[in-house]
């Protein structure tokens, strides 16, 4: 703060954290999902702020569809430590076990069986508000999303029936059964986000930085080799100088080639990135509309 | 459309890694136009010439410009997603965009034009700094232009630009320009806007969008996107009158630190003013006077904070404040009533009713209240009032008079916009159905019961 005028980080900040409390003060049950991904390291900083020097009001929540980067979950299980959080982590295995996700036939990536897992926990837990780390720039047809995104009561997200948000005013009011999906990050841009932890002096997960790592190339992008995702007879495995710029799971997360090591490279290749970072998930580029549709079926 | 597909050099325009060490600011605009006036042209090329577009975009327009557009990209189809909603007649209210010079940040709120125009603007306006009202040069001030001009004003929007688009389809005239400009300030004083930039353009040709047009040597003002960069927006929030509306009591269950064990603090967002240790406060509705003791942030204690900065304050005495509480400071009070005055927009297709019951949520309050009176329309071009309707429907707006449960602790909107808005919620249906805007209360806040601080 200087001469009483906020910079674009600390606006981002206190939009953030003003939305956390919100949610603290309007919801019963609410979570806050928590993947280790450097949107969700953001959100765990903004929620320290929110209740500091209380402990974050409310559980940490990640879906795990087995195909998680190792080093991903590693981070996710010390940090929430750290922060003396309660980390509840329900699995995709464990649902398809039980016949609540079930696979397609042939299908190996299972990005859409996390939405019945994810709403599978929110029963369980009867948790009213989840909170996310979503933001608009990621994706066209992220642009029109809410802060509070309301859920009817089959999870689902309707683009007719969501709510104005006019002011900082936010309409958190439920019937039983319907909840909310909140974004405190929704005006974050990637950058932002990395400016953010530099700030912050914010630990992330190693597979940010670059690394040796064996790939393969598929559909134009470079996908990680490993026991979840072998390499097909034909195909001929490189080890590349990489890192990630987003993180899904193994099957569909692009590696790109890069010698950032540390933040500050890490957002000078940004400035000077020519594709925006979804342009590495396989899963979106499936069709312009792939989100639109995942977004309906309850997922983030 | 005449837009080069070559691979886009390297800019100046975009910020490079020694731009983002340095802090800039952020601005948040939205546009404004009827139907085909260019606001989807405008954004396009806003984001197009500051480089803010990634080749994977690029390549899906060029996608789609093969597909469709026989060769030619057309900037349009960067907002498309809300174009084919609009033309299915679906109700998305607004969509955010974001791009980013080396002297600011920007958030762009685009809402689509048509049916339920005065909600979606209402609703991308109410968090900008600057309105941008697109003008098509040919059809000069319309109806439209007039609305946009009224909203902007009622919203209390510190800056208005009006952009004179599709100047190349007059021969770039300056007389045309002068023409409608006059015209717009014939109407401007009985509004409220205290900055208004006029700019002739063309967003499909980019003149006077991001660089400065070889067409209008008449013109000595800045391109848009260097007006935005540069136009003065730290005094857009209200430093004048303190006000906390509590969100959340923080008080640490376990703390690990013993000198945590009595910790008390109100955390909220600064609604307007100043805070600093040692100021003396009043906390609403208890009434009763204390001493900020502590501002306490992650970071350790600071001396001072402002509006909007987030913050958990600590007082010397033990106050009955929750939820929904406000703590304000003694040189200038808020009103108090149960008796509210307020222009309203209309944001839902079930009407407005006389005496029916909503819920009235202003800062983290939220309480219940009943419609006494609609006192009449406002019509939409000038703001003046029309003949007293029995009810109020989906985008109009109107001056109401409401009963509330509690009173209600709040400022007039034209001195501060959080503490001066609200929403109603109406029962049961739990929708968000109309955004209001105070009027100031006849009277103030009284400090009154035990003075712990004398
Ligand atoms: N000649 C000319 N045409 C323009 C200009 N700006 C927009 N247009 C055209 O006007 C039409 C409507 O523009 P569009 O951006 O879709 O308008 P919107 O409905 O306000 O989003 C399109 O055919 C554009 O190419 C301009 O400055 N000059």
């Amino acid at each position: 703060m200087s001469n009483y005028h906020l910079d674009h980080l600390q606006y981002l900040e206190t939009e953030a954290i003003h939305i956390m409390r919100e949610v603290a003060g309007e919801f019963e049950r609410p979570a806050l999902l928590f993947s280790g991904g450097k949107d969700s390291i953001c959100l765990l900083r903004l929620a320290e702020k929110a209740f500091s020097p209380s402990e974050i009001p409310m559980p940490f929540l990640n879906v795990d569809t087995g195909h998680h980067f190792p080093e991903l979950n590693e981070f996710r299980d010390r940090r929430a430590k750290q922060l003396g959080g309660k980390l509840i982590v329900r699995k995709v295995e464990d649902a398809i076990a039980s016949g609540i996700a079930l696979q397609a036939p042939g299908e190996i990536s299972r990005n859409k069986l996390q939405i019945p897992t994810l709403l599978a926990a929110i029963e369980e837990f009867r948790f009213d508000c989840c909170i996310g780390g979503a933001r608009r720039d990621e994706e066209k047809a992220r642009a029109k999303e809410r802060f509070f995104s309301f859920r009817d009561s089959f999870g689902q997200w309707d683009p007719k029936n969501q709510r104005p948000e006019i002011w900082n005013l936010y309409n958190g009011r439920l019937n039983p059964g319907e909840n909310m999906r909140v974004f405190p990050l929704s005006n974050w841009t990637e950058m932002d986000v990395w400016e953010y932890i530099r700030r912050e002096k914010l630990e992330v997960p190693t597979i940010y930085f670059s690394h040796k790592r064996l790939c393969v190339r598929r559909q134009g992008q470079w996908l990680p080799v490993n026991d979840i995702q072998p390499p097909k007879p034909n195909e001929q495995v490189k080890e590349l100088v990489v890192r990630v710029r987003t993180i899904g799971d193994i099957i569909s997360t692009g590696m790109v080639e890069s010698p950032a090591d540390n933040i500050d490279d890490i957002i000078t290749e940004i400035a000077a990135a020519r594709v925006t970072e979804r342009g590495s998930r396989a899963d979106d580029k499936a069709s312009e509309a792939a989100m639109e549709d995942r977004k309906k079926a309850g997922y983030f | 459309m005449s837009v080069s597909t070559d691979p886009l050099p390297i800019s100046e325009t975009r910020p490079t890694s020694a731009d983002v060490h340095a802090p800039v600011d952020l601005l948040r605009f939205n546009t404004c136009g009827s139907v085909d006036d260019g606001k989807s042209t405008l954004i396009g090329r806003l984001l197009y010439d500051s480089k803010s577009l990634m080749e994977d975009q690029i390549e899906a327009l060029e996608r789609s410009a093969d597909i469709t557009g026989g060769g030619q990209i057309n900037l349009a189809n960067l907002t498309d997603g809300l174009r084919a909603e609009r033309e299915q007649g679906i109700t998305i209210d607004v969509a955010y965009r974001y791009f980013a010079t080396p002297r600011r940040k920007f958030i762009i709120a685009d809402t689509p034009g048509h049916v339920q125009y005065t909600r979606n603007m209402v609703t991308g306006a109410s968090t900008a700094n600057v309105s941008i009202v697109l003008v098509d040069a040919r059809a000069g001030v319309i109806e439209q232009s007039r609305r946009h001009t009224a909203i902007a004003s009622l919203l209390r929007i510190p800056h208005l630009v009006v952009a004179i688009n599709k100047m190349d389809l007059v021969g770039w005239s300056e007389a045309r320009f002068n023409e409608i400009r006059a015209e717009f300030e014939s109407f401007l004083p009985r509004l409220d806007i205290k900055d208004v930039k006029f700019i002739p353009m063309s967003a499909l040709n980019g003149d006077n969008v991001v660089t400065a047009s070889p067409h209008t040597p008449w013109y000595p003002g800045p391109p848009l996107l260097g007006h935005l960069e540069t136009v003065h927006i730290a005094s857009d929030w209200n430093l004048n009158g303190f006000r906390l509306p509590v969100q959340w009591v923080n008080r640490p269950n376990n703390p690990r630190n013993e000198a945590l064990h009595d910790f008390r603090g109100f955390s909220g967002q600064i609604a307007g003013g100043i805070v600093r240790v040692g100021q003396k406060v009043l906390a609403l509705p208890a009434g009763i006077t204390s001493t900020v003791k502590q501002i306490w942030t992650l970071d350790g204690p600071i001396e001072q904070a402002c509006c909007p900065q987030s913050v958990t304050v600590v007082l010397e005495h033990d106050i009955d404040i929750s939820r929904g509480s406000m703590i304000v400071g003694l040189d200038e009070l808020p009103g108090a009533g149960t008796e509210i005055h307020a222009k309203v927009c209309w944001m839902h297709p079930r009407p407005l009713q006389r005496g029916k019951k909503y819920l009235l949520k202003h800062g983290s309050a939220t309480v219940q209240a009943v419609v006494t009176e609609i006192e009449h329309r406002l019509n939409i071009t000038n703001l003046e009032p029309e003949a007293t309707p029995s009810e109020l429907s989906l985008n109009d707006l109107g001056e109401i008079r409401i009963r509330t449960a509690r009173p209600l602790f709040y400022d007039g909107y034209a001195a501060n916009r959080l503490t001066g808005s609200f929403i109603l919620i109406e029962q049961g249906t739990n929708a968000t159905v109309a955004a209001g805007m105070l009027h100031p209360a006849l009277e103030l806040v009284k400090p009154e019961g035990t003075d712990y601080a004398i």
